[in-house]
């Protein structure tokens, strides 16, 4: 299942849902203010790196960019752009938006 | 009433305006409509002190390109405040080490406080107004 998260972690407990119930070889993609918990520094950082273990997180290249994040992101974090957005849908039989 | 008449009336009440930003720059439309009311009340001659905390510290980085989201890049306006003599700019000490952040990731001056200085400094505001 692909899980996509699009509010911050510091404001909302989504994306700690979202890695309590992704289950193992699940992709999580994080969308505007949620990309901020995959830049290094960040408080929710540690939690990622944990979730990397059974999870592949993706970031969105533009949502990055537009928050001055750009480069910042932990290492194994895979960057998309909105073409590798809709590969991510495609290749999942089904995908889950955590609102 | 003349123009003279507006002027006098009113004038020389100065409150202290404290502006909060706790919110990420482009997910809700809140950091924009702050930035605007902010704006707004700089032509009224307030004392005028800007607040960034939590998500708010997002709000200041440099090397933003909104390009590929297609949305109105703000965040040269606050290099602009200066120009409206908008000057006082404080960041949360805590929010920018939480979120791995300094001065140098910011556009513009601030002053980072920690949370005993800003608790001083919201308690002696006459107005605060949260975004």
């Amino acid at each position: 299942m692909l899980h996509i998260v699009n509010k911050s972690a510091s404001e909302r407990s989504s994306l700690d849902s979202c890695l309590k119930l992704a289950s193992k070889g699940s992709a999580v993609l994080l969308i505007e203010d949620a990309v901020y918990a995959a830049t290094k520094g960040n408080a929710a950082a540690a939690k990622i790196q944990a979730a990397q273990a059974d999870l592949k997180i993706y970031a969105l290249g533009p949502d990055l960019a537009a928050r001055g994040m750009a480069g910042r992101t932990l290492d194994g974090v895979n960057v998309v752009d909105y073409g590798g957005f809709v590969d991510l849908v495609a290749e999942h039989s089904n995908c889950q938006s955590w609102l | 009433m003349s123009d003279m008449d507006m002027e006098d009336d009113g004038s020389g009440v100065v409150k202290k305006f404290m502006f909060l930003n706790r919110k990420a720059p482009h997910g809700t439309v809140y950091a924009l409509e702050g930035l605007e009311v902010v704006l707004i009340t700089a032509a009224f001659d307030q004392d005028v002190s800007l607040v960034f905390t939590d998500d708010g510290v997002y709000q200041l980085m440099k090397g933003i390109d909104t390009k590929g989201i297609e949305v109105k890049d703000f965040s040269k306006t606050y290099r602009a405040l200066e120009g409206y003599d908008i000057e006082k700019l404080y960041v949360d000490r805590a929010s920018m080490d939480a979120r791995g952040l300094t001065e140098d990731d910011l556009i513009v001056d601030v002053t980072v406080m920690s949370d005993d200085e800003m608790k001083n400094l919201m308690a002696e505001q006459d107005v605060v107004i949260s975004f």
